[in-house]
């Protein structure tokens, strides 16, 4: 499933997306360059949104993941909860390929079993 | 101890940029120095994590660094100032009174800022009852101002609930007005008929901070108004817009880049000497009367699209 391209994501930045048109964003991406870090928009704490406004998930210096539930942090490359009340918990993360154009696709598990 | 209430809250944040534009955004008045008022003078204060001038972090993921409480006078201020010293350093700097409670959270006491407001409150009319918005006063305002009027409460994570609930009630004159079983008290200070401005939720020691505070509005019309202008700004809703049982408070509650919850909160229940605690088992059903959840304005009109045209014949 496209979910969009490379440089939606601002380099250094974070970007919900709401692929199923739920209403709300249930995923969010993180770009480092050409790298893209996705995980399900769900703190381990309650299960409930991260961001504190649309698109703002990472911290002031923009190298932690922060719940704006109750100030959790999560490594961006590992999704590991290292300091909050989920300590010790990991972000689901979301498994994306991205292309040589720069377009971004979601893959499902058939996707992830598929590739070498 | 005639303690009124939370005067502010001083948090010591990661983004304060964000903070800034996000208290602002909440309704709150930039008086500079980092803080923001409601219209009463109550206040959160924003600094930046490493500001010397802060108390010093808790150790956890909290940015809540003091809680200060208005007292009703001098005398009080020094009642407490006597009190706390018997078992704990006590540090005044001009005419705050600085200590920890129990369970290592900064507290300061000062004679109160609250300036006196004369606002009326949300006015209802109902069949039966005596008319409360008289004959052409409309209700509906769409720019009505909805500002937060006043500090309500702050809620922690604690360690050890039943110590900070004894640290309070025999240290303090705080009341328990109502209790979650084995979660933890309201408790109500003595200067306040308010239900709570202080709730403790028991949990492990590595959460030990504040999970959200809370600024009165004047109705739930003002809530509903003021959440969704929030929304409408792009923040995220959290939980609500709803109405809790014990207090009765409308709540609407929001992610922030404080490190806690920020919420709007209306029409709490008052009590007296004469209140008996309730206490119930924690869970959804007990916690809230009901539960809304914000949705893109919309409107029902007329036919279909596409039928709307004349009657053919």
């Amino acid at each position: 499933m496209l979910l969009c391209h490379l440089d939606d994501v601002p380099d250094g930045g974070s970007r919900g997306f709401d692929p199923q048109a739920t209403g709300r964003d249930t995923l969010f991406a993180v770009r480092r360059g050409p790298e893209l870090h996705a995980y399900v928009n769900a703190c381990p704490h309650h299960g409930t949104p991260m961001a504190w406004r649309k698109d703002a998930y990472l911290n002031a210096v923009a190298d932690r993941i922060v719940c704006a539930a109750h100030g959790a942090l999560f490594e961006i490359h590992t999704g590991l909860c290292t300091l909050g009340p989920c300590l010790g918990e990991r972000l689901t993360p979301v498994a994306l390929s991205v292309a040589a154009d720069g377009s971004v696709h979601i893959l499902t598990p058939q996707d992830t079993e598929t590739s070498p | 101890m005639n303690i009124i209430g939370p005067d502010a809250l001083v948090f010591g944040v990661d983004d304060l940029a964000a903070c800034r534009q996000y208290l602002a955004d909440y309704g709150l008045n930039d008086v500079g120095d980092g803080r923001f008022e409601a219209l009463d003078g109550t206040a959160v204060i924003v600094r930046a994590k490493d500001d010397p001038l802060l108390p010093p972090a808790m150790g956890t993921a909290s940015m809540l660094r003091e809680t200060v409480y208005g007292v009703a006078d001098a005398a009080t201020l020094e009642a407490i100032a006597v009190e706390l010293s018997k078992d704990r350093p006590v540090v005044r700097d001009g005419g705050v009174v600085r200590a920890q409670d129990d369970l290592g959270f900064a507290l300061a006491f000062q004679v109160t800022v609250r300036r006196p407001l004369d606002m009326p409150a949300e006015a209802v009319n109902a069949p039966g009852a005596p008319v409360q918005r008289p004959a052409n006063v409309v209700a509906v305002n769409q720019e009505a101002p909805a500002l937060p009027r006043s500090l309500s409460h702050v809620v922690y994570f604690v360690p050890d609930s039943a110590k900070g609930e004894a640290f309070y009630v025999q240290r303090l004159g705080f009341v328990c007005t109502d209790r979650f079983t084995g979660v933890g008290p309201f408790l109500r200070p003595a200067g306040s008929h308010e239900h709570h401005c202080l709730f403790m939720i028991q949990t492990p020691p590595f959460m030990k901070g504040c999970e959200h505070f809370t600024f009165h509005l004047g109705g739930p019309t003002e809530l509903m108004l003021a959440g969704t202008r929030f929304v409408e700004k792009g923040y995220e809703s959290f939980w609500g817009p709803g109405r809790h049982k014990f207090g009765s408070n409308w709540f609407w509650y929001f992610n922030s880049p404080l490190g806690c919850h920020v919420e709007y909160d209306a029409d709490m229940d008052q009590h007296d000497e004469h209140w008996a605690a309730r206490e119930v088992p924690m869970s959804a059903d007990a916690s809230q009367l009901f539960l809304f959840q914000h949705r893109e304005k919309w409107a029902p009109s007329g036919p279909p699209p596409g039928a709307g045209g004349p009657p053919k014949h």
